[in-house]
């Protein structure tokens, strides 16, 4: 149960990224955000995981308030937090295997994860997630000898072997082709009913986004101006999110968001 | 007919617009000046710049033949550098990687750290192997250990400043990666970090080890161990063809480092 | 059904008799360097006393023998700008000659010769030879600074020519031109950039070495500090070091705008 209220965002004296959204998130429904770009939506899924800091507002998950958190408690926190990327922000010059398990990192202590020596649990949970995905055989690959689909593959098992409550998918297939993107939003799809977690998925291509998930939330300049089942996602509705001019400082804050998303 | 004279005239050819050649005149003329300045200024006694080729010669002639005498001292001294090379770089290593760590704008903990970090590297860079030499000479007396710390303070800068730019080039994606599975920064350090700039660490450490052979051959003429302690005393007791000896050593030591750095770096790439 | 799955990081390298020989061979190595290695402990022992006595009688550094500093990097800078205007003059006819694709093999071998034995010693031995050959003095280090950049500059000179566009020398040998007209009209405009700049890093370059080929009597600043240190006055040889310093740190500075500023 994920629970933002009134969450702002602004970098600098920027106007706000973010402007006082609420979102409620239950069970393990799928959820696509969609807007266009510099809409807010990558802002919003960093700052859960707190990638970005916000500038206000409060985010529980499952009743804990990850707003505030710090150090120690913030690690803690975002190991309960998948989060696959649009560039699969993989490890590129380690096995498929290392990249997999690097999930665990929140988990283990420094002397395991640099000798890599991980508990037989870990291992035999990576062996059957990859087996569930497709990608066991590669497991001794370096993760950069494989293709864009297998690589955020890896990216998604990556995300699960954190064991989370939550799975944040930041364009998670704006760098695949279409075919292998489709596969990736039925894997989440599926994923997310078999193990009952509730999935956020930051989407561009609308059909997708109606074809794949069950709820639809639209962002434009940071506020949220649609929230519904697919079937109601119209042609109004998408209109008010893409149409119209584009606010003036669009462009930029998608950079910015990266930026930002250094600590 | 004026016509045609005003049309030759615009059509006049020059290589450089006004401005150019203005700009190349007082380069050109700024440049006279200060070889002027400098030629007529030196502290040279000019006879003898002219009869330098027939000195040079001679010393040429008193070299020949190279003397196979010492050739077991030879061969011992080489080794010795190059066990203060290697040994110098080995040590380097250690103290290069933090500092790099510190001077590097991505990882660096604090700003006082990073102008720490810089302030190791410009000083290590700026003072010469031979310098640090002398120094580590009067400190330790003469001998290996003055040899193998003056090459490895001069390596710091050199390594340091290299591996800080390849930390600070790294792609950032694989570093929000680790962090979003809330990995602390040691870990995000071991998997995201250190993978991206292993290859640059073996090459940088290559080829500076093979500068530090080089290095290396001229130490002993302040006393700091290695081939230069024997090719000083040769030089100061007159035997040239020892000399000419220890020249051509340490050609081929120089020869066989390279294809040595070669090799391995044709390995790691 | 499943199985006990193990899984190892495979080894950077795969046969177990090198990886392991590897490991033995440099421990042994750099045991046996450490054991053979003339280290006169005694005296090393005596090091940090020396040291703070050192250091010491270097602080405050002095700036009372200024005549001297200034008539020293009066020297270094006439040593630097004479050896760089002769060696980058000479180096030309040098990278000319060994340069692959535009001489013949004998003038080839001869001129990589020259480049080699000009590269292999460092400055401060030839220095060495000249003080003895031409005795003390700048014009020993001029012949020093000269040969190392026929050395340098001469070497990368000759791989640019290697990699000129070849098109541009078949053009002009269509016109007729001579081997004269061909260097000046198809190759040298197309190694200018890169020679400008080589010759201000090499100005640079040789303005820090002169300050070492004094060490051994080759006149400059070093000649300077190697007295300051033979009279054991720290005082005047701290000062010494820290002009030198900032005065690489500036002609660093300078060398690097005008490389900018041409490219």
């Amino acid at each position: 149960m994920l629970e933002i209220t009134h969450l702002t965002k602004r970098y600098g004296r920027n106007e706000a990224v973010l402007q006082g959204l609420d979102l409620h998130v239950e069970g393990n429904s799928v959820v696509a955000i969609v807007g266009a770009s510099g809409a807010g939506k990558s802002t919003l899924l960093r700052c859960i995981n707190r990638l970005v800091e916000p500038s206000s507002g409060s985010i529980k998950l499952n009743g804990h308030e990850l707003v505030k958190l710090k150090g120690g408690d913030l690690r803690r926190a975002r190991r309960k937090i998948g989060m696959v990327f649009q560039g699969f922000n993989l490890l590129d010059r380690l096995t498929v295997m290392e990249n997999v398990l690097a999930g665990r990192l929140g988990y283990l202590s420094l002397y395991q994860a640099v000798m890599r020596r991980y508990p037989q649990a870990d291992i035999e949970r990576a062996f059957t997630l990859m087996e569930r995905v497709g990608i066991a055989q590669y497991a001794n690959k370096r993760a950069d000898e494989l293709s864009g689909g297998e690589r955020q593959r890896v990216g998604v098992v990556r995300a699960l072997m954190q064991e989370p409550d939550v799975l944040l998918a930041d364009e998670p297939t704006a760098s695949l082709d279409p075919r292998t993107s489709e596969q990736i939003m039925v894997l989440l799809q599926s994923l997310a009913s078999e193990l009952s977690l509730p999935v956020l998925i930051n989407i561009h291509n609308v059909t997708q986004a109606k074809a794949y998930t069950e709820r639809i939330v639209g962002l434009r300049h940071g506020k949220m101006i649609f929230d519904g089942v697919p079937d109601d996602f119209n042609q109004d509705a998408l209109d008010a999110i893409y149409g119209g001019i584009e606010s003036p400082d669009d462009s930029s804050s998608d950079d910015e968001a990266e930026q930002g998303a250094s600590p | 007919m004026v016509d045609h004279a005003q049309k030759l005239a615009d059509r006049v050819w020059q290589r450089h617009s006004r401005k150019q050649r203005l700009a190349r005149y007082g380069v050109f003329f700024v440049t006279l000046l200060v070889v002027v300045w400098a030629v007529r200024d030196i502290d040279i006694f000019w006879p003898w710049v002219w009869d330098a080729p027939t000195q040079i010669a001679n010393l040429g002639g008193r070299m020949w033949p190279p003397s196979a005498a010492g050739l077991g001292a030879i061969i011992n001294a080489l080794i010795e550098t190059v066990h203060i090379a290697t040994l110098a770089t080995f040590l380097t290593i250690f103290i290069a990687l933090p500092v790099a760590y510190i001077a590097a704008q991505n990882t660096t903990p604090n700003r006082a750290c990073l102008w720490l970090g810089r302030f190791i590297l410009v000083s290590s860079r700026s003072v010469n192997t031979i310098i640090w030499a002398l120094l580590f000479v009067a400190i330790f007396g003469p001998g290996v250990l003055a040899g193998i710390l003056a090459i490895a303070f001069r390596s710091i800068g050199f390594i340091g400043k290299l591996m800080g730019e390849a930390i600070e080039e790294i792609d950032r994606r694989p570093v929000e990666a680790m962090q979003a599975t809330g990995a602390s920064k040691a870990k995000v350090i071991a998997y995201a970090i250190v993978p991206q700039v292993m290859p640059a660490f073996f090459a940088i450490v290559i080829l500076r080890w093979d500068i530090n052979i080089r290095e290396s051959t001229v130490l002993g003429l302040v006393g700091a161990g290695g081939i230069g302690v024997i090719l000083q005393s040769a030089i100061d007791t007159f035997a040239w063809p020892t000399v000419a000896t220890i020249l051509l050593a340490i050609i081929v030591l120089v020869l066989i480092g390279e294809a040595i750095t070669s090799l391995l770096r044709r390995r790691v790439m | 059904m499943t199985p006990q799955r193990y899984w190892k990081k495979p080894p950077f390298i795969h046969n177990p008799w090198l990886r392991y020989g590897l490991w033995a061979g440099v421990t042994l190595y750099l045991l046996m360097a450490l054991w053979t290695l003339p280290f006169d402990w005694a005296r090393i022992a005596e090091g940090l006393p020396r040291a703070a006595r050192i250091f010491s009688g270097g602080f405050p550094p002095s700036f009372e023998r200024l005549d001297l500093l200034t008539q020293g990097f009066k020297e270094s800078f006439q040593i630097a700008i004479l050896a760089t205007l002769l060696g980058v003059a000479l180096s030309i006819p040098c990278a000319v000659m060994a340069a692959r694709n535009i001489s013949p093999l004998p003038v080839y071998l001869f001129g990589r010769a020259v480049i080699i034995v000009s590269r292999s010693f460092h400055p401060v031995i030839v220095a060495i030879l000249f003080v003895a050959a031409v005795g003390f003095g700048p014009l020993a280090g001029i012949i020093t600074l000269m040969l190392y950049s026929i050395g340098f500059v001469g070497k990368l000179l000759a791989e640019e020519i290697e990699e000129i566009d070849w098109g541009q020398v078949e053009a002009v040998r269509a016109a007729g031109g001579g081997f004269m007209a061909m260097l000046c009209y198809a190759v040298f405009p197309q190694i200018l950039p890169r020679q400008v700049g080589l010759s201000m890093y090499q100005l640079d370059s040789n303005l820090r070495a002169s300050a070492v080929v004094g060490i051994v009597g080759a006149g400059g600043i070093g000649s300077t500090l190697m007295n300051a240190f033979g009279r054991y006055d720290y005082a005047f040889a701290c000062a010494i070091l820290l002009i030198i310093i900032a005065v690489i740190l500036v002609s660093e500075g300078i060398s690097g705008w005008v490389r900018k500023k041409i490219w």
